[in-house]
């Protein structure tokens, strides 16, 4: 223990030596650097280049200054993936999934075991099924011939997914995702004291004055986690393409399908990567202002 | 019980209550019923029957070329990327809590928001173009390196709680870090397997769909959907029964994890 009176020894007690730390540390740096960072300073590179998959731009890329950028802005085909994308994620998320998770485990909060574990088993199913799996079970409910909604629903001959693209993947994506809000909501709601729901009881407050004045002041803060989360994920889930590939004719062409259509199919590198980087900084705002909410609510318990 | 629950207001409440659980269960339930039906349906159609029950559909499944590799596929990507994560992770949180490094702290934090900005969806263009120049189109270990990128933050922090809890001395850390496989994986691999990320993997889509090109090396995920979207009529017999066997795992680690601790939140963070 004499060791630890030295200074190097209190900077270092196990010996190691930096060197062989950043050894140590060398393969999940690299992993990290190579497949997470450069990825994101690489897109701002690629955005400005005319990168191509096939043909003579993809072997001379070259710099094309903010075209790309500019063009991107004036894409009709663009302002439209990102309206589809609003609806889509306000649409399923912010509204379905999380009013429907909340409705849930506001009812489900003092109901009987099984009927509970019954509705949670499914709705937890419909979220942790692999995402090819639910996919095909929506094209097989909602198919034009053989569907079982049209069969239930007396509507035969109703090609679901071509009449309605962008109804189908938003009630997918409410049935697909609901589970988060779910699980959220009712650990939120164990944290609301009874004692203040039964004195609102006892004061002849309905069931919508008790939600107003004894629930929502205590699950506000979920409330808030809850939508940023479910936003950042729906906008950017990849499913809905696996249900109507954007189509048909781009009525379901949200933003992650529209990249992959532009950069994958089409080839089209640089313009792909001038509308990544559109997403990535969307996605910054949402991780730092969910972020600054995490180190508000931790100030607000310290004091 | 106070007189109010006898009023008809009360009765109107509670049959509007039954009445909306049961539109609820039958919205979350429709879809599944497929999967539980047509995998033993002899005619399997796309609509929800049993007209006679058989386990012809998973001898079809045993023929097919690509189904049962596909599985081994998944597996090899869910094993290798839970393996590198873990590895690479438990390594680096223990040099990063046993040397001061200014700025760590921050340096994490930086990582982990990075990891939940630079999804594969958001990130599929530069991702796409990385594996291309360093040679990893097809190739499983380049599907791998992509997700162990994303999931080496949050394991790094998961760690450090533990390694910065250990007693520093060398001796006393050489007894847990030199111990025993048992204790290594009591301490380091099983906090860190969390259902959700294996989850995940088992499940990704996209990242595979873009950097495999190859159908022997294929993804379930991937291979699925190119049972129902490439070519001619879809064969339900094939599609049904591998549905439910590559969903199988799934169900039964969801079982287990309620079972065992209840579906409960945790903050675990999906997709």
């Amino acid at each position: 223990m004499a060791r630890a009176a030295s200074p190097a020894a209190a900077e270092d007690p196990a010996g190691l030596g930096r060197a062989r730390a950043a050894g140590i540390a060398a393969p999940a740096l690299l992993v990290v650097l190579a497949f997470l960072v450069f990825p994101a300073l690489w897109t701002l590179y690629l955005g400005t280049t005319n990168y191509r998959l096939t043909g003579f731009a993809a072997r001379h890329p070259h710099s094309v200054g903010t075209d790309n950028y500019t063009n991107v802005v004036k894409d009709p085909a663009f302002h439209h993936s990102l309206w589809l994308t609003f609806e889509y994620v306000l649409g399923s998320a912010v509204i379905g999934q999380a009013l429907l998770g909340f409705v849930i485990a506001w009812m489900l909060r003092d109901a009987a075991g099984w009927l509970k574990r019954l509705v949670e088993a499914l709705v937890l199913l419909a979220w942790i099924l692999p995402s090819s799996v639910v996919a095909f079970l929506w094209v097989a409910l909602l198919d034009r011939d053989a569907g079982t909604l049209n069969t239930l629903l007396h509507t035969p001959g109703t090609a679901w997914a071509i009449e309605h693209p962008m109804s189908t993947i938003i009630v997918f994506n409410i049935w697909r995702g609901t589970a988060f809000s779910m699980l959220l909501y009712s650990a939120a709601l164990t944290g609301v004291p009874p004692s203040q729901l039964a004195t609102a009881r006892m004061f002849g407050a309905n069931q919508w004055q008790q939600l107003r004045d004894v629930v929502f002041p205590h699950i506000r803060g979920h409330i808030l986690t809850n939508l940023l989360l479910i936003s950042l994920w729906t906008f950017n889930d990849f499913t809905p393409y696996q249900i109507t590939a954007g189509g048909p004719d781009d009525k379901s062409d949200i933003l992650p399908v529209y990249i992959y259509r532009t950069a994958l199919f089409d080839g089209q590198m640089g313009l792909g990567a001038a509308i990544s980087l559109l997403m990535l900084v969307i996605n910054l705002v949402v991780a730092l202002v969910y972020l600054r909410l995490l180190r508000e609510r931790r100030l607000e318990r310290v004091v | 019980m106070t007189m109010r629950d006898t009023t008809t207001g009360a009765v109107v409440t509670k049959i509007g209550r039954y009445t909306f659980l049961s539109v609820l269960l039958g919205f979350f339930a429709l879809p599944m019923l497929w999967l539980a039906s047509a995998p033993f349906n002899a005619h399997p159609t796309l609509n929800v029957s049993i007209s006679s029950f058989t386990l012809h559909n998973f001898s079809v499944l045993l023929k097919d070329p690509y189904a049962l590799p596909s599985l081994w596929n998944s597996l090899l990507l869910a094993g290798g990327t839970a393996l590198l994560t873990v590895g690479f992770a438990a390594a680096a949180a223990y040099a990063l809590s046993r040397v001061r490094v200014p700025g760590r702290d921050g340096i994490l934090y930086a990582l982990l928001l990075l990891s939940s900005i630079v999804t594969g969806t958001a990130a599929m263009v530069p991702l796409f173009q990385l594996a291309f120049k360093l040679h990893l189109i097809d190739s499983r270990l380049g599907v791998i390196l992509v997700f162990t990128g994303g999931l080496i933050p949050a394991a790094i922090f998961i760690l450090k709680d533990f390694t910065d809890s250990t007693p520093k001395s060398y001796e006393e850390s050489a007894r847990v870090f030199g111990a025993t496989p048992f204790q290594i994986i009591r301490h380091i691999v099983l906090p860190l397997i969390r259902p959700g990320p294996v989850v995940n993997v088992w499940g990704s889509f996209l990242i595979p769909y873009i950097l495999v090109r190859n159908p022997d090396k294929y993804p379930a995920a991937v291979v699925l959907y190119t049972f129902y979207t490439e070519g001619g009529q879809p064969n339900l017999a094939l599609i049904s029964a591998f549905s439910l066997l590559y969903s199988i795992p799934v169900i039964l680690l969801y079982l287990f994890v309620s079972h065992r601790y209840g579906f409960r939140f945790h903050g675990g963070i999906k997709r």
